[in-house]
């Protein structure tokens, strides 16, 4: 293990104090790369560490909603023939997450020295930083610190920013790396993945921006630091979205394992009675008020409740909003979303919608058994998983607002506010 | 052992595949198929076979089924 460096490790005890983000400068503005290296210390040298043996030690998964080992993932592309290629996605499309925007507005030279690091390890020249076009403030950011550095950290791995298409699919792994080689911002079909055939057709790790901090971390600290918070099965700390019924909604550093109502009181507490809350963002699920009562932001734990945490963006609905008609409103969001190539996601996903807007409308007939058939049936028919994300999130509404559904059939509806924040659609 | 699989981006969703392979292929209300994804043998495997042939986009796939894709 690596020994430490003239920096001390951040350190994180429950919701308190921030690790991964003792660097954010109080004046609001990107650090800069001197204020970086006096919070977090230089990189070790790239010969110096076997970064694929610290990441396996730490237990490191992607943070950008899907949880796989980051370690697999490197020695998946190690293992490929071919010079490889890295890009750190930071296209967050999904509109209740703001943890990746965040990140590289304020802490821009983190995420550059986890895409350098990853280069370092796979031998790779080039690292692409993608970010979403309306995203200003972290192109401009990640610009800046990119000319800072004068390209790259050592010269070695040039260091590039790329705005790609808005969208909740141009994030999507294959769409981002088909965007990059043919300003297609789709998925593709698979195999081939990314890390068999990406970039230039190189062997090519795409890692969540987050994910790459949390590396550019352990490069320095080692895991036993990085172990020191969270659990044995899921370990760390991580980056989470709050909104909705809170008095601070925002982004905050939580220690995976914090209790739920934990992060409600650090965000402010509750502004109003709740109903229930969407945990994972519109690709994860709805979770009662009772259920969520006692749950704790670890993957396992939501599992276990038939939630999952995902990128970890939260909403807290209020009981002044309706399950149904907020449902209703990110059903047609997530099916005007689909990139159009799939006959399932095309006419499955409008189908739902269109379904979950007469329910909310009111409209008498009781069409839930079709609706739940067309669920079940989008699953896994898509070259992508939104059709997937997009069942799960409708299965969960029509669990948690049974009682919701009834009342819409009869011709009730307990709430009109709208809380979730749909793009183009105002709330 | 192989099996059938469709690449959803090229399917146009003409059909034909649930005529020649109705052991494995249903078709959705809009005529997209769905697959079943237990492998094909036998018989099965003949007819699947002719399915793939007469996809019109070739967009119906047999692969070994120890494929780790979906």
């Amino acid at each position: 293990m690596t020994a430490m460096r003239a920096t001390r490790a951040p350190e994180l005890i429950g919701p308190g104090p921030p690790r991964l983000l003792a660097g954010v400068s109080s004046a609001g503005a990107p650090s800069t790369l001197d204020e970086h290296l006096s919070v977090y210390g230089q990189l070790p040298p790239a010969g110096a560490i076997d970064l694929p043996a610290l990441v396996d030690a730490s237990g490191l998964r992607g943070l950008g909603g899907a949880g796989f080992p980051t370690a697999t993932k490197l020695r998946a592309v190690a293992s490929q023939r071919g010079r490889p290629f890295v890009v750190a996605n930071g296209a967050e499309g999904e509109p209740i997450s703001g943890k990746d925007k965040v990140l590289v507005r304020y802490l821009p030279h983190l995420v550059l020295d986890g895409a350098a690091a990853a280069a370092h390890a796979l031998g790779a020249r080039e690292a692409i930083v993608a970010l979403s076009r309306a995203d200003r403030d972290g192109i401009d950011a990640l610009s800046a610190a990119i000319a800072e550095r004068g390209g790259g950290l050592d010269k070695r791995v040039r260091l590039r920013a790329v705005a790609v298409p808005d969208g909740f699919v141009a994030g999507e792994e294959t769409a981002l790396v088909q965007f990059l080689n043919r300003g297609v911002a789709k998925p593709t079909f698979t195999p081939p993945l990314p890390f068999e055939r990406g970039v230039g057709k190189a062997p090519t790790l795409v890692q969540n921006v987050e994910t790459l901090a949390q590396l550019a971390l352990i490069a320095r600290f080692g895991p036993v630091w990085f172990r020191a918070v969270g659990t044995a099965d899921e370990p760390g700390s991580a980056l989470v979205t709050i909104s909705g019924a809170v008095a601070e909604p925002g982004v905050y550093e939580v220690a995976l394992g914090t209790p739920l109502r934990e992060l409600v009181a650090q965000a402010g507490g509750v502004t109003e009675h709740v109903r229930a809350f969407l945990v994972g963002g519109f690709f994860g699920s709805w979770l009662g008020e009772r259920e969520a009562a006692d749950a704790s932001l670890l993957e396992g734990d939501l599992r276990s409740r038939g939630a999952r945490l995902g990128a970890r963006a939260i909403v807290v609905l209020p009981t002044s909003a309706c399950g149904i008609c907020e449902t209703a409103r990110a059903m047609r969001y997530l099916a005007d979303s689909s990139a159009g190539q799939c006959g399932p996601c095309v006419y499955g996903l409008d189908a739902i919608a269109r379904s979950f807007e007469r329910l909310a409308a009111q409209q008498s007939r009781d069409e839930r058994k079709q609706l739940s058939r067309w669920i079940q049936q989008v699953r896994g028919r898509g070259a992508c998983r939104h059709p997937d994300g997009a069942a799960a999130f409708a299965t969960s509404a029509l669990k948690v607002f049974a009682r919701e559904s009834e009342l819409h059939l009869r011709g009730r509806c307990e709430g009109k506010r709208r809380v979730l924040p749909i793009p183009g659609i105002a709330a | 052992m192989k099996r059938v699989r469709v690449n959803p981006i090229t399917c146009e969703g003409h059909g034909l595949c649930a005529e020649l392979l109705p052991e494995r292929i249903q078709l959705d209300e809009w005529g997209f198929p769905i697959v079943d994804p237990e492998p094909v043998a036998g018989e099965a495997a003949r007819h699947a076979a002719r399915a793939v042939e007469a996809c019109p986009t070739l967009a119906l796939l047999l692969e070994a089924a120890s494929d780790r894709s979906r």
